[in-house]
């Protein structure tokens, strides 16, 4: 009970204190807010532009969920076909690992040639997300208890039998371990993109307020339009971890509380 | 169902040579009568957990035949360790050999119902489980071996894991379960004592390769139950398997 309040009340008062000092150093220095704005400023900002913020936050928020979902379709998807056949993994992992290795900043811009903006921004998404979940899965996959596939051949289960029963309920700890990563990543995907869309002066994203208020020097709602993405990427976590944590609870070893 | 004193499995000459070029059965020959109990005792790596897969067409044999006069049937197996899918409640774990059957609905809730109550487990049909303690489990597990009514039981080393109290408890119960169902059970272990205590045959094996090094036939009438277990007649025949297992390893009696 105690360890639960100071896991909570320590990280805010260690937030506290960085505002604190901040706005100190802000007054104390006399900084211009084009330079640095101190806390009070990036407040204003962030209540004077909140319908134009939301406006944007929404959109990047619905590309993050769209580009999860696909990464979420597409990595699942994946890692079944190449459980089912080892010609199909061999022949395909290899770039899988090529597109998650290659830094999606250095594709954006490309991709932003060849497709339109929302169609590439989407990309940029699923690229950078839907790897751990493929990864994960597949290894959720390949670590099927030995004897439990023993007693599957032995009852003669088909192969989809063994799938659907078997290794895919095995693999699903893995798979929303994946799941959980590729949450805030595809938000980062989707953040790159929106900044390369932004560099070509078109969009209407979170991270392409902060491009567009670089140029204009409006340096109060850069930093608002920060906040507001790191706090969706805590929702995003937050709640993928809570959806996670529902569906082990019954039985996974992760989920469990335990008494000592 | 084959009459009793005929074989239901015979093995002959069965040899096994793993990818690895280990040859884990040579010349591996072992008759099996029907609703009779037998145990394979030997020690760790002498291939008694090999021939269980083999009988029960889980690994081919190299070399050799197994041959089942009157067709296979149903085989129920239990593993070392209980083999449990943790995502689901005892009654899914107990029923999953009727539903990759795709037994009837109905029928295969009975016949869970009724492997659950063999094992005493009917009252926590609805736990998972992680819920339930090692002992539990391994009853769990040969209960599902049990629902599809096989004609033989194999056993692999089911209580190994488990603590002497709550292994004496399950040797107690499945002597009773064999006697009310009527199976034939081929149980493997390294234990001298629960051989005797169960078996009607002991066959002892020697490792590298494994084969049968002699038999041991226990001639105690059942139920065999705690008395048994302290008498002198008891302590005699493990004796007599003791040494027979000291002489298969090549050591002096």
């Amino acid at each position: 009970m105690n360890t639960r309040i100071w896991r909570i009340v320590l990280p805010l008062l260690v937030l506290a204190l960085v505002v604190l000092a901040w706005d100190v150093i802000v007054r104390a220095l006399a900084i211009p807010p084009y330079v640095l704005p101190g806390p009070g400023l990036v407040l204003k900002a962030l209540i004077t532009d909140s319908g134009l913020l939301w406006q944007s936050l929404l959109v990047t928020l619905g590309t993050t969920f769209e580009g999860f979902v696909w990464a979420a379709v597409g990595g699942i998807g994946l890692a079944i076909l190449f459980s089912l056949s080892r010609a199909i993994e061999y022949s395909f992992y290899p770039y899988a690992v090529i597109l998650q290795v290659t830094p999606v900043v250095a594709i954006a811009p490309l991709l932003l040639i060849y497709l339109p903006q929302h169609l590439a921004v989407l990309a940029c998404a699923w690229i950078v997300a839907f790897f751990p979940v493929l990864a994960n899965t597949m290894l959720g996959l390949s670590s099927v208890d030995h004897n439990l596939l023993a007693l599957f051949e032995l009852y003669k289960a088909s192969r989809w039998q063994t799938l659907w029963q078997l290794k895919l309920p095995s693999a699903l700890p893995q798979m929303l371990a994946g799941l959980r990563i590729a949450g805030g990543l595809s938000l980062i995907g989707a953040v790159v993109a929106e900044i390369a869309a932004g560099s070509a002066g078109a969009g209407s994203g979170l991270a392409y307020r902060i491009a567009e208020s670089g140029y204009r020097l409006n340096i109060p709602r850069m930093f608002a339009a920060l906040l507001l993405l790191s706090l969706a990427g805590v929702a995003i976590f937050f709640v993928l971890s809570a959806a996670s944590h529902l569906i082990l609870r019954r039985w996974h070893e992760s989920a469990v509380k335990r008494e000592i | 169902m084959s009459a009793p004193g005929s074989a239901i499995v015979s093995l002959c000459n069965v040899g096994k040579t793993f990818d690895t070029g280990t040859v884990a059965l040579d010349g591996f020959s072992l008759d099996v009568r029907a609703g009779e109990f037998v145990s394979l005792l030997g020690p760790s790596g002498c291939g008694k957990s090999t021939a269980l897969r083999v009988i029960a067409g889980l690994s081919a044999p190299s070399a050799g035949t197994v041959e089942w006069p009157c067709g296979a049937g149903q085989i129920g197996f239990v593993f070392q360790e209980p083999t449990l899918m943790p995502w689901a409640n005892v009654a899914t774990n107990v029923r999953l050999p009727l539903k990759l059957a795709q037994a009837d609905e109905t029928r295969s809730r009975a016949a869970t119902a009724q492997a659950l109550a063999h094992v005493g487990l009917a009252d926590v049909a609805r736990d998972y489980p992680r819920e339930l303690s090692g002992g539990m489990k391994m009853r769990v597990s040969i209960a599902r071996a049990l629902v599809t009514d096989p004609n033989v039981l194999l056993m692999d080393e089911p209580f190994a894991a488990l603590d002497e109290i709550t292994r004496f408890k399950l040797n107690n119960d499945l002597l009773a379960l064999w006697q009310a169902v009527q199976r034939t059970v081929i149980f493997v272990t390294h234990s001298v004592f629960e051989s005797v205590f169960l078996s009607q045959r002991i066959v002892v094996m020697t490792p590298r390769p494994g084969r049968v090094s002699s038999e041991v036939v226990v001639d105690a009438p059942y139920p065999r139950d705690e008395r048994f277990r302290t008498s002198a007649e008891y302590a005699g025949y493990c004796r007599i398997v003791s040494e027979t297992l000291a002489q298969a390893l090549g050591g002096a009696p």
